[in-house]
């Protein structure tokens, strides 16, 4: 083999592994990215019952009630907008009324939230500017704590 | 007052690190011995100081000084010892300063250990260094000073974060860290090389060890990080694909990458360019990954943006040794001679493969993580890119990396025999087919999974069939010729069949089982082959926490084969309650069972799984660091070479190459 064809064999390998790679990337960036949006923001683009997406507020004051088989229900608020949500499984530790949640999964046909992961996260990133500002008003947001307290439950 | 000398000392090695910055790179351009040496000891007397100003801040929280901000806001007169240790860096400042101490670890360790290389090489390296240390000292005193005071003291601390309060922590910053500010050194290396205009094989022996050692204590803290998070967060998980996480993944991969790529250089004089290339990619990574952690970015651009002392701190310090490295590496890369020639299939081929997949899946990483960042600060938009993306694409391309990995061992130098490497191969082929038919048959499950299962047998064996091959010819005792083999070898086949054993604990994560229930004391409950029975639910007490204890017995067959005690804890300072988890390592799987609620009438909710094979996933990362020891102990790669031919009389480059 001589040298240009060595070079040529190297360079087409190079090139075959990297397009595989940004074609996964491309596909999987596609189908499997999530969206993440505050009540207010459901209502106001429409989006479409079974599109999976992660919403994003506080626990309703009142709101959170336990029906059987574990499974419970409970309103998502960011002071513009709500949206009732249900979940069936164990909540986790850092979660109450009045305090930052985080739900993925997808909507009904009825408008309500079916979440099949539930997070309660003290944590700017998964919140409505609105909320994180009303959070930090009650002083029950600890700016800047890491992603430890984060927590987090699937089904 | 010691925790004001703490901080002048700091301030000092500041000032030695801007020395040791400028001074040696003068001394390599007037070629002169005297500057050039100077760089060894400001480097060891910089991480005295950097000692100094750590030791003043570890013994304020040990003594409890509230008057420290710092300590006031991460740290409680009732916390245990081992966590005001501990705790030193479980905040952003302490955990600057171990950054720039395992800095300052890293530039005394080439000032002392590195006896043979040529003055020249090690001043530029030192000074490399010394720029590194000095832009994060920097950092540190202006952005992030954990010596700030109060002027009213108060008498009472904040606690650090309950999660945080766990021996995982004790071990895991520190080793991510050596792993992280570990590659600062080839890094520094990579430019002090281009620097001096010479690149040779010499050059990858004096730098392989350092690779190694930074890609060890990586592969440690990557592991001990992962088995941290899936027996504190109470769900079982052990890797979400987190920005935090693949921060540490990605220098990770390249350093996995570089240290293959150094073995080419090292033996065959060839792949230079992309060798420096890829040294400067494994710190740019590092440095990423600290600028992810650090700057707040991922906590919210928008957060980001109202605060960015810290983050546009970080962003200039990456811009500046980022671009400045490959502005360098623009400059000076063509004047580095090429080197040997290789046939597509041998090993530098079966190499270069393993470097395009690992840098690939890098790529797929680095573009998983910023993304998501990219997307909000343009438009606004909040995305999660998680599990899914990657199981699409780094998944699909790292399991061919496994099939390959022993095909590569077989491939000889130069010119390869892929027929007759498969013909070697053939027993452990064998093995992975029928694990995987058997378990198809027999066990059922997800196709990855099985795939997965046989691919890591395949792999574990095969990785030794070199060896097997090398012992079962020749002379003398099976046992003596085993152990007559170079420990490079024995070392590579132990890091693959690490790789194996990870993924094969990965792979059986498809069989485990997952059950959420109530439970009552006295009522059985089934999870996979073993019976879980709660005998008592009691409450407890720590030295800063109240807990609900649930003293749980696991039976197999009728026989209790452990024990286990799951428990709730509250600690009222932070008003912050976490489950405790309670395992049982049972064979090589494990019974995992997580509080998560305590009724009022006297039952629990509780997660209960069992994973089989579970802790392989982390024996695997042990494995692997272990294969890196026992080449780092090889007297013709590791250290062994380094030291021993101290004074030898030609140097590897020649003095002053300018």
């Amino acid at each position: 083999m001589t040298r240009r064809a060595r070079r040529l064999t190297l360079i087409g390998a190079a090139l075959g592994v990297f397009g595989i790679a940004i074609g996964l990337v491309l596909f999987a960036l596609r189908d499997n990215i999530v969206f993440f949006y505050s009540p207010a923001e459901v209502e106001a683009r429409h989006v479409a019952p079974g599109v999976r997406l992660r919403i994003g507020g506080l626990v309703e004051q009142g709101s959170f009630k336990r029906d059987q088989n574990r499974s419970v229900s409970f309103v998502v608020t960011d002071g513009k907008g709500s949206l009732p949500v249900t979940y069936t499984g164990i909540l986790p530790d850092l979660f109450r009324e009045g305090q930052g949640v985080v739900a993925e999964g997808s909507l009904d046909q009825g408008g309500t939230f079916r979440a099949d992961n539930v997070l309660a996260k003290h944590d700017e990133r998964y919140m409505p500017r609105d909320v994180a500002d009303a959070l930090k008003k009650q002083g029950v947001w600890q700016g800047g704590s890491n992603a430890a307290s984060t927590q987090g439950v699937t089904r | 007052m010691i925790v004001e000398t703490g901080h002048y000392a700091l301030v000092l090695a500041f000032v030695l690190a801007l020395f040791q910055a400028i001074v040696p790179l003068i001394g390599v351009r007037l070629a002169d011995a005297q500057l050039m040496r100077s760089a060894r000891s400001i480097a060891l007397m910089q991480f005295a100081f950097v000692a100094l100003a750590y030791a003043a801040l570890t013994y304020a929280h040990v003594v409890s000084d509230f008057s420290l901000v710092n300590v006031y806001e991460n740290s409680h007169s009732a916390k245990p010892l081992v966590y005001k240790i501990s705790g030193v860096w479980g905040n952003h400042e302490g955990s600057m300063l171990l950054w720039v101490l395992v800095l300052s670890i890293c530039g005394a360790s080439v000032a002392l250990f590195s006896r043979i290389m040529p003055e020249t090489l090690r001043a530029a390296a030192l000074a490399v260094q010394g720029w590194i240390g000095a832009a994060f000292l920097l950092f540190v005193l202006a952005t992030s000073n954990p010596f700030a005071r109060f002027a009213d003291a108060p008498l009472e601390g904040r606690d650090l974060n309950p999660i945080l309060q766990d021996p995982g922590l004790a071990i895991h910053p520190p080793l991510l860290y050596l792993g992280y500010v570990g590659f600062s050194v080839t890094f520094s290396f990579a430019a002090a090389a281009l620097i001096c205009g010479r690149l040779d094989a010499g050059w990858a022996r004096i730098v392989r060890p350092w690779v190694l050692v930074a890609w060890m204590f990586l592969t440690l803290g990557i592991a001990m990080g992962s088995y941290w998070a899936y027996y504190t967060l109470g769900w079982g998980g052990f890797w979400f694909w987190d920005p935090v996480e693949n921060a540490s993944l990605m220098p990770w991969l390249a350093g996995t990458a570089l240290l293959h790529c150094m073995s080419v250089m090292q033996k065959r004089d060839a792949l230079k360019i992309w060798t420096i290339f890829l040294a400067i990619l494994a710190f740019s990574l590092s440095l990423l990954g600290t600028f992810l952690v650090r700057s707040g970015v991922l906590t919210s651009v928008h957060a980001f943006a109202n605060d960015p002392a810290r983050g546009v701190f970080i962003l200039a310090i990456l811009v500046l040794f980022i671009g400045g490295a490959l502005i360098l590496f623009a400059l000076r890369a063509n004047t580095l001679v090429p080197g040997g020639v290789f046939a597509p299939v041998s090993r530098e081929g079966a190499l270069v493969l393993n470097n395009l997949i690992l840098t690939c899946a890098c790529a797929t990483v680095f573009i998983g993580t910023l993304y998501p960042l990219a997307l909000e600060a343009l438009t606004g938009d909040k995305i999660s890119v998680g599990a899914p993306y990657f199981n699409l694409t780094f998944v699909p391309l790292c399991l061919p990396l496994a099939l390959a990995m022993p095909f590569g061992q077989q491939l000889a130098w130069k010119r390869g025999n892929l027929l007759g490497a498969a013909q070697r191969l053939t027993i452990a082929i064998g093995c992975g087919l029928v694990a995987v038919i058997a378990l198809a048959l027999i066990k059922g499950g997800p196709v990855l999974s099985i795939i997965a299962a046989g691919l890591a047998i395949f792999l574990i064996i095969g990785s030794f069939a070199d060896i097997a091959a090398r012992t079962l010819r020749g002379e003398g005792h099976v046992l003596s010729r085993a152990l007559g083999l170079p420990r490079s070898a024995w070392a590579t086949s132990i890091a693959h069949a690490g790789i194996g054993l990870t993924l094969f604990g990965l792979a059986s994560t498809g069989w485990g089982v997952e059950e959420i229930a109530r439970m009552r004391p006295g009522q059985a409950v089934t999870v996979g082959p073993y019976e879980l029975t709660v005998t008592e639910i009691k409450p407890g007490r720590g030295p800063n926490f109240d807990e609900t204890v649930a003293h749980t017995v696991i039976r197999a067959g009728g026989v209790i084969v452990a024990q286990i005690n799951p428990a709730q804890r509250f600690y009222p300072v932070r008003q912050m309650s976490r489950a405790e988890a309670g395992i049982a390592t049972l064979g090589f799987g494990q019974v995992y069972m997580s509080l998560a609620e305590v009724n009022r009438n006297g039952t629990i909710d509780a997660r209960l799984y069992w994973k089989p094979f579970v802790i392989l996933i982390w024996i695997g990362a042990l494995v692997m660091a272990a294969g890196g020891l026992l080449s780092l102990s090889d007297r013709r790669i590791g250290f062994a070479y380094v030291t021993r031919r101290r004074g030898a009389a030609a140097p590897v480059l020649p003095q002053a190459a300018e």
